[in-house]
């Protein structure tokens, strides 16, 4: 059972291969992946990370079984979604990004209807009902109608209504979009335990903070391809080297900057050093280890110049971000912003 | 489906595709009962509205000329059986808008991510409900009919009206789900509804008799299925609920209970077989 089994039939528990949809025809059809390739290890915590447009949600309504590919393969835990999709639906919970929950309904008889649709015993998905109010802390509003709910209840309804059946993959589409910091720390919290507890989760942001805060493993989608893979610790390592930011005044100007940039060019163990216009003129540099610090703080001494601020710091998921794509995620995110049309998208998701 | 890979997951032998079914078709029919209860409104103006027609009809032809109506027959117990076909013809065309507001909305997407035995349930749950209500609809119309003095079918007459008023319903939830899952949206729907209401109402012997009609309109009431429905039910009323009595002079022939019925049967069972492709295409 478990990760062996699974990992046995060729490395990961989902494992998407070469995945193509394009969405329209003609001169209005556009790629939404193009070639992807996914494998997510059983029983981590596994982000993928991209811009909206990317290709993410497209990704994951394919693993759900909404959406069919126009090539490619989909496997989780060796069962083919394609052709058995009903196996894969029953190890699956699909936290979806748009809400859809029954006004009129209360929380209760939806996931009382969700069990159903899951065909447990009536003890057991009353049991199962209880244990995930408690988890998410519902017990105040479950038995109120959902219509009254705020964003942070019906997301947490939505997760307790994608856990009933205890699927051994949780599935969530942007969980934590537009939601309350309580409402996200809570989702943070449960989406933890769960992994602790052996379920294989899977998310998709556009937050790099949320991935960085959750994934064990992380993939960056461009263009509906995977861009870059691995483990977060590890992707920020491979760019070596620490990112310091040095203001030797609170306000520089342009020739002193460039002083300074050619001072600290000379230096050994620093590289990529950039003047920052827009912060006062002070300037981005890439050290390489600890020691060089000590060392540049001797060198800008000697030379006589002050240092105003000097900051230190780890490469962040932003910079790998920006190292695999060249550009920041939200400079990624601004380029969409305009080209989004929530309508075509709505028309996507309709059967 | 069978597969060659040993089974993974713990589940033992799969358990009777009966119970599996039943269970979930259950669960979403009371999910439309329950809406139902909360939300009444539907259920009241689908009474509502025939419950007008007849009272302001039968007022307006109340003085209708002799001889107009087989068998001297008085006009508010002509247009009872126009009426309460009317009202189960209604209610039943909307019998897709709670699906396509579940597509709108994404509420079809959570069902097709459980893994549902069969996605026949979904369909089935809506034919259950529409069926339920429309036949409350129709008897709280019948019984409306019957305290103004307009008559209430015999024992046997009534099981005539019944499966007479089944068969009507079938036929035109098919339609009607067939329609919300093959237009784009819920305003199209609706003006769809509007459209073909009244119309077919007009359309048929539901208001007047076909000698009161010209020929051309004659034919189209002929024609219409909600003619097949109400002129067994007229016959019953009238106390005839012989399956082999003509119930209709049409401009084409006679038309007996049985062949009224046998109309109904066979548009109900060709429109499920029409819609079908279309359902599965959009439940896969």
């Amino acid at each position: 059972m478990g990760a062996m089994a699974d990992g046995a039939a060729g490395g990961g528990l989902i494992e998407l291969r070469d995945l193509c949809k394009s969405y329209g025809r003609g001169e209005k059809a556009v790629q939404a992946l193009d070639g992807l390739s996914l494998t997510v290890p059983a029983g981590t915590l596994y982000g993928l990370l991209g811009p909206n447009g990317s290709g993410k949600t497209t990704t994951l309504r394919i693993l759900c079984t909404l959406l069919a590919p126009d090539a490619g393969s989909v496997r989780v835990a060796g069962r083919d979604a394609i052709a058995d999709p009903r196996a894969v639906r029953r190890l699956l919970g699909y936290v979806a990004q748009e809400v859809a929950i029954d006004k009129i309904l209360t929380g209760r008889e939806l996931l009382q209807l969700q069990g159903d649709l899951h065909h447990l015993e009536r003890s057991d998905r009353n049991l199962r009902i209880a244990e995930l109010v408690e988890l998410l802390g519902m017990g105040e509003w479950i038995d109120r109608r959902c219509g009254g709910y705020s964003g942070g209840m019906r997301r947490r309804l939505d997760l307790a209504s994608a856990l009933l059946h205890r699927p051994r993959v949780l599935v969530l589409d942007e969980p934590t979009v537009g939601l309350d910091i309580e409402s996200r720390a809570a989702i943070w919290t449960v989406l933890r335990q769960l992994r602790n507890g052996g379920t294989t989760v899977l998310l998709s942001s556009h937050y790099l903070e949320e991935v960085d805060a959750l994934a064990d493993r992380l993939a960056i989608i461009e263009r509906g391809r995977v861009i870059a893979e691995g483990v977060p610790a590890v992707l920020k390592r491979a760019l070596g080297g620490d990112r310091v930011t040095l203001r030797v005044r609170e306000f520089s100007d342009a020739d002193e900057a460039e002083r300074v940039q050619a001072l600290l060019k000379a230096c050994e163990g620093v590289r990529q050093v950039v003047v920052n216009r827009s912060q006062g003129y002070s300037l981005n540099l890439v050290v390489e280890h600890d020691g060089v610090v000590e060392q540049l703080r001797r060198q800008l001494a000697a030379a006589e110049l002050p240092v105003f601020a000097l900051a230190q710091s780890r490469p962040s998921l932003d910079d790998v971000y920006l190292q695999a794509t060249g550009r920041t995620l939200m400079d990624a995110e601004l380029a969409v912003a305009g080209l989004r049309d929530p309508k075509a998208e709505r028309k996507q998701s309709m059967r | 489906m069978t597969s060659a890979t040993p089974s993974l997951d713990a589940r033992p032998a799969e358990p009777s595709a009966l119970a599996e079914i039943s269970q979930e078709t259950l669960a979403l029919t009371k999910r439309l009962f329950v809406q139902l209860q909360r939300r009444p409104s539907t259920l009241v103006a689908g009474v509502l509205q025939p419950l007008i027609w007849l009272v302001l009809f039968g007022a307006l032809f109340a003085k209708a000329p002799e001889g107009l109506l087989p068998e001297g027959m008085s006009y508010g117990r002509f247009l009872g059986a126009g009426v309460i076909v009317f009202t189960a013809f209604s209610g039943a065309l909307n019998a897709g808008l709670p699906v396509m507001f579940d597509r709108e909305f994404g509420f079809l997407n959570r069902l097709l991510v459980a893994p549902l035995r069969s996605r026949s349930s979904i369909v089935l749950a809506s034919v259950l409900f529409i069926t339920v209500m429309s036949l409350v609809q129709s008897l709280a119309i019948m019984v409306t009919a019957a305290l103004l003095g307009y008559g209430w079918p015999g024992g046997g007459g009534l099981v005539l009206v019944l499966v007479t008023l089944l068969l009507l319903v079938f036929a035109v939830t098919a339609l009607s789900l067939g329609l919300a899952f093959a237009l784009p949206g819920h305003i199209e729907l609706i003006a769809v509804i509007f459209v073909a209401n009244l119309p077919l109402l007009f359309a048929s012997t539901a208001l007047a008799p076909i000698s009161f009609m010209p020929t051309w309109l004659g034919w189209l009431a002929a024609l219409n299925p909600l003619t097949f429905a109400i002129e067994p039910i007229r016959a019953a009323y009238a106390g005839h609920f012989s399956l082999s009595a003509v119930v209709l002079e049409a401009p084409y022939g006679q038309l007996t209970a049985a062949s009224c019925l046998g109309v109904l049967a066979a548009l109900a069972v060709g429109l499920f077989l029409l819609i079908r492709p279309l359902l599965d295409r959009k439940l896969t």
